[in-house]
């Protein structure tokens, strides 16, 4: 632990971004924003795994915080991706405290169906409704940065970099997080439950508190892509984007706080690469790679870094 | 008022639908605990393979009337040649881990074989209407309903009403029952617990095939088609209580009817409802309607 330099790594990251950021072409800039709102989900995710908690439905809140993000544009004219951001993150962790206390009480799979169909609830509800688009979704508003409105060709890299601010700041807080008593429950959840309760401590409150954490990473996430897109669609909530995160996370594994960055980033590289080579076999690409880290690197691809440096 | 007899037909009809779609996912959680996402998959590849064969067998002139043995024989066929390697290939070696861990790993072979299906069928849209329109409809009040609907009806309630006689009244029955309650101590017993599961995960993925097979006239055939079918059976199955039969057939029956009453009463929450009853039920009864006390095992 004493030579755990995993926030200078991302804050030495986020520098390299913003100093070799102008240099970058656009879709580059673009692909890293969305691979930073991704890997927030990805975060989120890990929390819950550790906890052995898998959510098929965490598109829920990343969909949350990115209509959270679009109707402050569409009803209240706000554009500032800060407010937006801390929007998304409210607007998903005030839901997911409301839906934590009836989610907090499932383990397994009935977790994974039960956020899977509350996730299929937002998305029927969206899709439906004519205010906000329906099945067209909206546009969001060109990003400002505290009622700065940057001009065209610097637009990526000012929102690469505020997001990636606003990313590492959440994942600073994590990381504080997870060194916390409660933070390191989560894995004695996973392992023994009773046990933890003999403890004296509430394995339900310990587990809605890491509910509402993940899906305000989420609601962060989702914002960051709403705004990076520039527009938002109902398809968002649906359960394939679930899968999408799922898979990030597996692929990542839950040694640290860095690893669903990388996740984001290699899931980004595998569907633009695989994309662009076929895009009728992308999927194909993705389900094996996913088939392969699930039975040769059940820990993730972190694992590969962690084992090295224990040798 | 006057809707009600409507809402009623509708309903039966795509309760009839959901059962079929819907049931190999119990049937496969019940003896093998995974919850197969792989089921959308082959309600598409039974979908693909019926447009196409059915389209060559009506192209080359043979009587249309067979047209739906054909449907039939296709779901089988591609069930019977794409399911095995997937049970004995793959997921046997993972019966020892986490169900969440298998259900991830369904998933990835859900992803690989939509993809496989682009591959082999191309993403241009399959049409063959016309076993739908060959059986004329009938009447139900003034209004007229195709009679192809009754032919789901059928399969709905044979394969209900066979899995059942199945499983309470012949020797294989009893036999899958011992393995569904302990398959070690099945497997000591000298029961080929293996070959079980195999035909379970082939039947299961061809009763998927089945929904999709016929369901392929009613609709144009797309890349995609089996993706709102795998959350449609998860609503219908997880109401009913995983791995439950009659729960399969309840669980059809209530969002059958209550997504036929939000057509007629509410469209804007046709969608939403389905999802709604479906967290409802889990709220209240985790486990599902028809569901047992988990037995705990030392």
């Amino acid at each position: 632990m004493s030579r755990d330099r995993t926030l200078p790594i991302l804050g030495a990251v986020l520098l390299s971004v913003v100093l070799a950021g102008p240099l970058l072409p656009q879709w580059a800039l673009f692909l890293l924003t969305i691979a930073i709102a991704k890997g927030l989900v990805a975060l989120g995710l890990m929390l819950l795994l550790r906890a052995g908690l898998v959510s098929f439905g965490q598109a829920l809140y990343y969909c949350a915080g990115a209509y959270a993000a679009g109707s402050l544009g569409r009803f209240f004219d706000i554009s500032d991706m800060l407010v937006q951001m801390l929007t998304g993150a409210a607007a998903a962790a005030l839901l997911a405290y409301i839906l934590g206390f009836l989610l907090a009480r499932y383990r397994g799979i009935f977790f994974g169906l039960l956020s899977l169909s509350l996730s299929m609830i937002l998305y029927g509800l969206l899709v439906k409704s004519e205010a906000l688009g329906s099945t067209d979704g909206v546009n969001v508003l060109p990003s400002t940065v505290l009622g700065i409105r940057p001009s065209q060709e610097w637009l990526r890299y000012v929102v690469v970099v505020v997001g990636g601010g606003v990313a590492l700041l959440a994942t600073a807080l994590v990381y504080r997080y997870l060194r916390t008593p409660q933070g390191q429950l989560a894995p004695a959840i996973k392992d023994n439950e009773i046990r933890v309760e003999y403890m004296g401590t509430s394995v339900r409150s310990a587990i809605h508190v890491l509910y509402v954490i993940a899906a305000a990473l989420s609601g962060i996430g989702g914002a960051l892509a709403a705004t990076t897109v520039g527009h938002i669609d109902p398809d968002m909530a649906y359960w394939t984007t679930s899968g999408e995160f799922i898979f990030i996370t597996i692929l990542a594994g839950t040694g640290s706080v860095v690893a669903p960055f990388l996740g984001a980033m290699i899931f980004g590289i595998i569907h633009t690469v695989a994309y662009d080579l076929s895009p009728n076999t992308w999927q194909l690409t993705l389900g094996t790679t996913l088939l392969l880290v699930i039975v040769f690197l059940p820990e993730g691809l972190w694992s590969l870094f962690s084992r090295r440096k224990g040798a | 008022m006057d809707q009600i007899p409507a809402v009623i037909v509708d309903g039966i009809f795509y309760s009839a639908w959901l059962f079929v779609a819907a049931v190999g996912m119990t049937l496969i959680y019940g003896v093998m605990k995974i919850v197969n996402l792989t089921h959308g998959s082959f309600y598409a590849l039974g979908a693909y393979a019926a447009a196409s064969l059915t389209g060559a067998w009506l192209a080359k002139g043979y009587p249309p009337m067979l047209s739906y043995a054909v449907l039939l024989g296709s779901a089988v066929l591609i069930s019977v040649v794409v399911a095995p390697p997937i049970e004995r290939g793959i997921l046997r070696f993972m019966y020892a881990k986490d169900e969440v861990v298998i259900l991830l790993i369904t998933y990835a072979l859900f992803l690989i074989l939509e993809d496989v299906i682009k591959l082999i069928w191309g993403v241009d849209p399959y049409f063959i209407a016309e076993p739908y329109g060959l059986l004329g409809s009938f009447d139900v009040g003034d209004l007229s309903y195709p009679t192809y609907n009754l032919i789901l009806v059928g399969i709905a309630i044979i394969a209900g009403v066979g899995l059942t006689l199945l499983l309470r009244g012949t020797r294989t029955g009893k036999l899958l029952l011992t393995v569904i309650h302990d398959p070690e101590v099945s497997r000591a017993m000298g029961i080929n617990v293996d070959r079980f599961y195999l035909v379970t995960f082939t039947f299961g993925s061809m009763l998927a095939a089945i929904g999709g097979a016929f369901t392929a006239p009613t609709v144009s055939v797309v890349p995609g088609i089996g993706v709102e079918v795998v959350v449609l059976s998860f609503a219908v199955v997880v109401i009913g209580g995983l791995g439950s039969l009659p729960g399969a057939a309840l669980g059809a029956v209530i969002v059958g009817l209550v997504r036929s009453a939000a057509i007629h009463y509410a469209p804007a929450v046709e969608l939403f409802v389905i999802y709604f009853v479906m967290a409802l039920v889990l709220a209240f009864r985790p486990r599902g309607l028809f569901s047992l006390a988990e037995p705990r095992k030392i």
